[in-house]
Parts: C-alpha cells; sequence; structure tokens
C-alpha cells in the first residue's frame, strides 16, 4: 500500500474533467480531498492524499501529467526556514498531523513534511514565521 | 546564621574562574552529579552551575538615545518603523517596548489577528543591524525649534541602546488548557477546545530561579547572559512574588519570583533576541537568559540540582476561568510530565507543547558555561539579593 499527498494545479481548460473520478475507476486509488480551490478565473489547486499500489500511483500521476495539470508532492510546498526557528514547540500544540513534532532527547522540533497535511495553521501560528507554505 | 561544611566566596570562585580552574557544569549536568557523590562532595568539586531559559518575555524593551538633530527636535513623539515609542523622557531619549504593534495593524478586527510586526520586531531588526525608519514629532522650542524629522537609522547611528526589561525569567509559570468549546488565540499560543491540548512556558530545570529558588545567589549586579551579551541583573522584575505557594523542596509551584535585566543591546545577537508574532494575542519578544548559580555550600548545589520531576505547575482554564479573572487551578503537573509530551488531568490524557525553547535554554547554559572556562565571564557579586521569603 502506497500512499502520498499531492498538489495538483490546474488552468481553466480542464476544470470540468472528471479528473478524481479517474483517479478511482482507472487507477483504483483512493482519496481524500484535503482542499481545494478554484479562483475567480477558474484556476484551481487541489491537495489530494492518494493511496493504493506504487504501480497505479505513478500511472495516475503520469496520466495526470498528461492532461497538462502540474503534481507536486505536498511536501514540496511546505519548507521551515531553519534560521527562524527557534524550537520554542508552540506549533506542536496545533500541528495535528504529527510533521512537526518535539524529539524528547534533543528537544529539537522536527519538521517532517511528508507528513503534513497542507493546513496552514503553522504559516501565522508558529511565532517567529519560520513556516511558510506556497498553494498558489 | 546556617553553617556548612562547604564554605566559597565569589572572589574564591572568581579568581579560580581567572586561572581557569572553575569547575563548571550545566543544571542538567549537576544533577546526576549530586545524586552520585553527594551534596557536600559535589559541592567541593563544582564551582558554578549555568542555566537557561529563551522564551517569548512580555514586559521587555529598550532605552534609545538617537542623538541631537540640526536643527534640533524635543521629540515628544516617537515611531521605529511606525511602531511607536515612548518618548516623553528627554529630548532624544525614547522607550520602545516590545509589546507595542504597528500602527495600522488590524489588531484583531479580523480574529485571530496575525500581529505581524511590532516592537519585538524593531529590537530584532535593530540588533541584526537592519535599517530603520525614526520620525519625531514635536510642538518646537526656542531651544529645539524643529517639529518633524525622519531618517533611517541603524543600530551603529544610535549614540545608546540599551535594553531594559522590567519582568523576564518567570519562576515557574501556568499550565494553560481551555475547557470552552472553541479555540482559542491566547499568550499561552493556540489552545483547542475541550482541553484537547496544553501548553506551558519554562524550561523546568534548566530555568534560572527554579536552580536558586530562595534567590540566595541572585539579585541586583549579577551578571548574566542576555541575549548573546554579558547582562545584568538590575533588580527584582515586576509582579516579583517570593511569598507564592512553594514545595517541601523550596521550588514555587506557581508564578514566583522575576528578574528586571539590562544589558547593551549594540552587543547582543539575534540569534537570542527575536520577535514574536503571537496569533491571535499580539506581539512580543523571544529573550535569551543564562544565569549562573554560584556554588557556594552545600545548600546552593542542592537547589541547583533540582531536577523536573521535583518542579510542579498549576494548570488553568483559559477558556473562561483566566479571562474572567477568577481562575481556579484545575490541578497540578510536574515538568517531568509536561515535557514527556502528555499530562493527566482529570482522568483524562492531554497532548501537551511548550513555549519556551528547551532546545535553546540549554544551548545558552552551555555557552554561558563555556564563557566562564574561558575566563570571559566573571560571577557579579550581587549588591542587594532579590527579595526573598524567610523560610528554610
Ligand atoms: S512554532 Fe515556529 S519557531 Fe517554534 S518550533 Fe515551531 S516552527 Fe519552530
Ligand atoms: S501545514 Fe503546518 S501545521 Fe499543518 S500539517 Fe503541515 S506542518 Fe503541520
Amino acid at each position: 500500500m502506497y500512499s502520498k499527498k499531492i498538489i495538483i494545479r490546474y488552468g481553466a481548460d480542464v476544470v470540468d474533467k472528471p479528473v478524481v473520478y479517474s483517479l478511482v475507476k482507472d487507477f483504483d486509488l483512493a482519496f481524500n480531498i484535503m482542499r481545494a480551490r478554484i479562483s475567480p478565473r477558474r484556476e484551481g489547486l487541489m491537495v489530494l492524499d492518494l493511496s493504493g499500489t506504487k504501480k497505479n500511483f505513478d500511472r495516475a500521476i503520469r496520466y495526470l501529467r498528461g492532461l497538462g495539470l502540474s503534481v507536486e508532492p505536498l511536501s514540496k510546498s511546505v519548507t521551515r526556514n531553519v534560521d527562524r526557528c527557534v524550537h520554542c514547540g508552540a506549533c506542536v500544540a496545533f500541528c495535528t498531523s504529527g510533521a512537526l513534532y518535539l524529539d524528547k532527547n534533543t528537544m529539537e522540533v522536527i519538521f517532517d513534511p511528508e507528513k503534513c497535511s497542507g493546513c496552514e495553521l503553522c504559516v501565522k501560528g508558529c511565532p517567529t514565521r519560520a513556516m511558510t507554505i506556497d498553494l498558489l | 546564621m546556617k553553617t556548612y561544611t562547604v564554605n566559597k566566596t565569589y572572589g574564591e570562585i572568581n579568581e579560580k574562574i581567572k586561572k581557569g580552574k572553575a569547575v563548571v557544569v550545566t543544571a542538567e549536568e549537576i544533577i546526576g552529579i549530586v545524586q552520585k557523590k553527594g551534596d557536600v562532595a559535589a559541592a567541593r568539586e563544582v564551582d558554578v552551575v549555568t542555566t537557561g531559559t529563551f522564551s517569548p518575555m512580555c514586559s521587555s524593551g529598550a532605552f534609545l538615545n538617537f542623538g541631537h538633530t540640526s536643527p534640533r527636535i524635543r521629540a515628544s513623539k516617537v515611531w521605529l518603523n511606525d511602531v511607536p515609542a515612548y518618548g516623553g523622557i528627554a529630548a532624544v531619549d525614547c522607550y520602545i517596548g516590545a509589546t507595542e504593534v504597528v500602527e495600522g495593524d488590524p489588531l484583531n478586527s479580523i480574529h485571530p489577528g496575525e500581529f505581524n510586526y511590532g516592537g519585538g520586531h524593531v529590537l530584532e531588526d535593530l540588533v541584526a543591524g537592519r535599517p530603520v525608519r525614526l520620525r519625531l514629532e514635536s510642538y518646537g522650542t526656542d531651544c529645539y525649534p524643529a517639529r518633524r524629522h525622519e531618517k533611517n537609522i541603524t543600530i551603529h547611528d544610535l549614540r545608546d541602546a540599551f535594553l531594559f526589561n522590567p519582568r523576564n525569567a518567570y519562576q515557574n509559570y501556568n499550565c494553560a488548557v481551555n475547557m470552552s468549546d472553541r479555540t482559542i488565540y491566547t499568550y499561552m499560543g493556540v489552545l483547542r477546545p475541550d482541553m484537547a491540548n496544553a501548553t506551558y512556558s519554562t524550561s523546568g530545570q534548566l530555568s534560572p530561579l527554579f536552580n536558586d529558588p530562595y534567590f540566595r545567589t541572585i539579585g541586583i549586579g549579577t551578571r548574566i547572559f542576555l541575549c548573546g551579551a554579558q547582562g545584568f541583573v538590575a533588580g527584582p522584575g515586576t509582579q516579583h512574588n517570593p511569598d507564592a505557594m512553594r514545595g517541601e523542596n523550596g521550588v514555587p509551584k506557581e508564578g514566583a519570583g522575576t528578574l528586571a535585566t539590562t544589558g547593551n543591546l549594540k552587543e547582543m545577537d539575534p540569534r537570542w533576541l527575536m520577535g514574536a508574532s503571537m496569533l491571535g494575542y499580539g506581539v512580543s519578544l523571544y529573550v535569551g537568559i543564562g544565569v549562573p548559580i554560584p556554588i557556594l555550600n552545600e545548600e546552593m548545589v542542592r537547589y541547583a540540582s533540582v531536577t523536573d520531576e521535583d518542579i510542579y505547575a498549576q494548570v488553568y482554564d483559559y477558556g473562561v476561568d483566566y479571562p474572567s479573572g477568577s481562575a481556579q487551578s484545575l490541578g497540578e503537573v510536574s515538568y517531568k510530565e509536561l515535557r514527556s509530551g502528555r499530562i493527566k488531568l482529570h482522568g483524562r490524557v492531554i497532548p501537551t507543547a511548550p513555549l519556551s525553547s528547551y532546545y535553546k535554554a540549554r544551548e545558552i547554559a552551555a555557552i554561558l558555561k563555556d564563557w566562564i572556562d574561558k575566563g570571559e565571564f566573571l560571577l557579579g557579586e550581587p549588591q542587594q539579593l532579590l527579595p526573598s521569603c524567610g523560610a528554610s
């Protein structure tokens, strides 16, 4: 079982295509829509948590890219500025996905982008503004 | 007057420091030494225990003298990067407070407000050497005719700049939960409804005032690590309360002692002084402080070897009780539990998160130890100890 969170960005021309439907029907992937946004000019963005077999996942990504969509792992869009992070731990209170957590030995706050759900709470919740998410 | 087996003076310890012979350990390291060797042997061996804390500390700010302009101005209103500073001190002096929010900020009109910039950030910008816009207004006098002045400055252009924090390094603080049914945004961080999380804010066994609970060695003139520079304890901080509830080990179980601190802003390092934006609450300043505890006798080493297990905080509901001003403690939890990542309260297991960086506190204690080891930092003998209670 393979699972990955991805961001799909698409232009107005594909907004009407049943993309998510194909992921289920043709590639047998289970999905969870974590965010979806369509701008007034009808470009859109979707954060999906996909799971299925690795083979089907790879085929699905090829299919999406073939449609002209931009597909990226979510983890690439979430970054922590290590120079600003003071390891205070305030984010541990609201990062419910466990992407930001405290190492009990070193007392460092660790950021694991693979676990991030893209909720963006840390962007404003981090007192030093160390977290940035690029969901444009 | 108590008698001790081990007796050392500040002078003797400073002589050892100068010769590079003082034995210095951190407040974490001393725990094992005392457990293994006992307090008398540990007090003979160790001369100084270093502590540290790094967290958002409201009640911080700096006095700045920006020098005379030509024509001269008697600045009565002062802004730095559009953050108002207090100008009612003298013609070209002001005080910029950490929690002052930039003018025009939407505050909490869209709740929770972001509070992206304020006094704490001005201080960070200055210390980092970044340019800051200084704006002055006046009514004009015969000797100070100018009514307006504006220029970009950096910290190097300031004639004098010293941090003066009226209340830092709180000896203990609350653990916060939220018993209401909505998420709240507080100075204790984001608290989710129905006690879904708990936050706390001291570095426990590493925190300065936990290692000298009765202020036997800390007072006016104690030399400290202050935001990367050598600063001083200026006196008891505001709200200093030596009569707080204490455990058998003398350690306060609620907010108690505080320090007023001061140091030269020009010598500070932005790694240890950083602006803070507290979602829905306001701006503040992360301050790093380390206090050396001189091991004058076996009693001091006993105090300095306190562990998280023996330090307790009171839990308060920030949803209803605390804001209404009638807070009743919901119970007490040890820092060992708090740091383990979960506490038990009213039969529930609640995940915890700190606001104070234990990681940075540890780094500060290590830097202070290094300074003393190298003979770069001498103990400052207090001219007058902080007010204490008479116990034991
Ligand atoms: S809240 Fe920000 S500064 Fe604090 S640990 Fe998290 S990412 Fe780092
Ligand atoms: S966006 Fe931030 S708070 Fe949300 S899951 Fe990712 S790291 Fe955690």
